[in-house]
């Protein structure tokens, strides 16, 4: 060992404005990766928020475009037992319907359409002879159904087809509307408690990271390491982890998404047929780990900085 | 405060306390004047540490002044320490070094932390590492060193940024005294080129191995100054050309 010579200390080294990032950085605190809890509770979280909010988006479009097709829509029913006479009825109603400036359009539905609805329970061909049947009309009003015009066209039909009964489609499927709205906020708060119990998954992760490598910080710190140099390298590793974990949470929410969409579209109900989801949807529900990645660094800076603020 | 030109440190009346208890330091005074190699002694518990945290800027004095290269340190913004930190080479009394960060990782690490490219930092910290008898640890971890050589190591990181100020605390005490002497010689040729060096040691036969320094002991919390060097040192010529 010779000391007399030592041969870097002749001369300063030139110090520069190089960003003490990247891998240089990254190493000085070790890392799990898929070994570790971290990426595999946030990979849980995301699977769990995309289901979720895949959930809520499907529904919510179930909803509106029921409610679209249905809010504009009445129907008239004609309780006349001859059908002689429910026939006449039919017409008449049909003919004011379409005279009036409120109504878009009119479809009797036809008597076929009532006997094979009614087949099930009452027996094939037996329908409309043997038990008397209303007379349907499907009315599309320019503007949405509201009590008043309903009223109105009511208060018209009974002058000259005193049979003849209107209903706001809507409020047949007023439970089922109830009933979705619920559900959407329920897909809502899961969403938002999901997301708390990530933040707070990712606080205790960065905690404990900051934890272990507590000797770490107080050396950079000491060497001289600004909180901003400190903040950016558990940023960058529990960045690194949230991606890893994002992305086989979005990965496992896609799959069981894919899965539950066949499975509705198998029932082949019209109404789960409008739940698809379209590509705004698609870009939110990408977004979640997006978002969670952007919460876990954020979280880790904040919590980094924190403790950073207690040295001096 | 105005600042002189020969001075690196100034304690003016300063004292330390942790929580509620007594002043583990209390009423010090001095100065540290550039180029000058201090030992700081003192039985276990006299407060060694404690002073040195206070001047590696780890710790405030609950009382007192402390100016460095001319600044108040007092009451300087708390973003503006890490600058200051970075004229500091300190040797942790337990090293301190990262366990999972190779030998060359550790001693390269204030480079990196002060922004020096890795073109610059590869062959200086593989000199550094030569220069204290580890070349061929370089890629070795800390736990895989003996205890003399993670010393080695510790020190070649407080001294591969050429400092302006030196920090050790008892850095021989893990070392047999041959290997205690060879680091003294270190830190003499630190010293010769213009850092100021500061040794907390408890150990009275290192003092006489270092001639030309001044001795700092503290007494249970007090600070005195035997040989008078801390209010009037002496200014070797030699020393200041060298300096410049
Ligand atoms: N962080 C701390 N909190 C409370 N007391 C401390 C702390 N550090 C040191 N002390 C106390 O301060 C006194 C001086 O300790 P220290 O500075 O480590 O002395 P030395 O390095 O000379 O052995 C001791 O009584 C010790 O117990
Ligand atoms: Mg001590």
């Amino acid at each position: 060992m010779n000391v007399e010579k030592p041969p870097t200390l002749g001369r300063k080294i030139a110090r520069g404005f190089n960003r003490f990032g990247g891998e240089r950085a990254a190493q000085l605190v070790p890392q799990a990766r898929l070994a570790g809890p971290m990426p595999w509770v946030i990979a849980i979280m995301v699977t769990l928020v995309v289901i979720a909010a895949a959930g809520g988006l499907a529904m919510r479009n179930v909803a509106e475009s029921a409610r679209t097709e249905l809010a504009a829509g009445a129907t008239v029913q004609v309780l006349e037992a001859l059908p002689q006479e429910r026939e006449r009825q039919a017409r008449i109603v049909e003919e004011m319907l379409q005279a009036s400036p409120a109504v878009a359009s009119t479809r009797r539905v036809p008597d076929e359409e009532l006997d094979a609805l009614l087949e099930p329970w009452l027996g094939v061909g037996t329908a409309s002879q043997a038990v008397p049947v209303p007379a349907l009309i499907d009315v599309r009003l320019r503007s949405d159904a509201t009590q008043d015009t309903l009223d109105e066209l009511q208060a018209m039909l009974v002058q000259r087809a005193p049979d003849a009964r209107i209903d706001a489609q809507a409020s047949w499927l007023g439970p089922v509307f109830g009933a979705l709205s619920s559900m959407q906020y329920l897909a809502l708060a899961l969403v938002v408690l999901l997301a708390m119990t990530s933040a707070a998954a990712v606080w205790l992760a960065a905690r404990s990271a900051l934890g272990s490598n507590r000797g770490t910080i107080e050396v950079v710190h000491m060497l001289g390491g600004t909180d901003a140099q400190i903040a950016r390298i558990f940023e960058r590793s529990i960045g690194f982890d949230a991606t890893l974990g994002g992305a086989v949470g979005l990965a496992m929410g896609l799959a069981a998404i894919l899965f539950l969409g066949r499975q509705f579209a198998a029932l082949g109900s019209g109404m789960m047929a409008a739940g698809g989801l379209g590509w705004t949807d698609w870009v939110m529900i990408a977004a979640i780990p997006l978002i969670a990645v952007a919460l876990a660094m954020l979280t880790a800076r904040i919590t980094v900085i924190a403790a950073l603020r207690r040295m001096l | 405060m105005n600042a002189p030109d020969n001075e690196v440190v100034a304690f003016d009346n300063v004292g330390l306390r942790y929580g509620p208890d007594r002043e583990v330091l209390s009423n010090i005074s001095f100065t540290l004047f550039p180029g000058s190699f201090y030992f700081l002694t003192g039985a276990s518990g006299a407060g060694k540490t404690s002073l040195l945290k206070l001047l590696y800027l780890a710790q405030r004095p609950s009382r007192g002044a402390i100016r460095m290269f001319g600044t108040d340190v007092i009451t300087l913004a708390r973003k503006k320490l890490p600058a200051y930190r970075r004229r500091i080479g300190v040797v942790f009394q337990d090293f301190r070094l990262i366990p999972h960060l190779s030998a060359f990782d550790n001693v390269a690490l204030p480079l990196r932390v002060s922004g020096v490219r890795e073109e610059d930092l590869r062959k200086p910290v593989a000199d550094m590492l030569d220069w204290v008898g580890l070349s061929h640890r370089i890629d070795d971890r800390p736990a895989t060193l003996s205890g003399g050589e993670q010393q080695r190591v510790a020190i070649a990181r407080a001294v591969i940024g050429r400092p302006d100020m030196l920090v050790a605390d008892e850095p021989t005490g893990n070392v047999d005294p041959e290997m205690a002497l060879k680091l003294l010689r270190l830190f003499e040729a630190l010293n010769r080129l213009g850092t100021t060096v500061v040794v907390a040691t408890h150990d009275v036969h290192l003092l006489k191995k270092v001639p030309e320094s001044l001795i700092m002991r503290l007494d249970k919390g007090k600070l005195s100054d035997p040989t008078g060097a801390l209010r009037y040192p002496p200014r070797p010529a030699v020393k200041r050309d060298r300096l410049s």
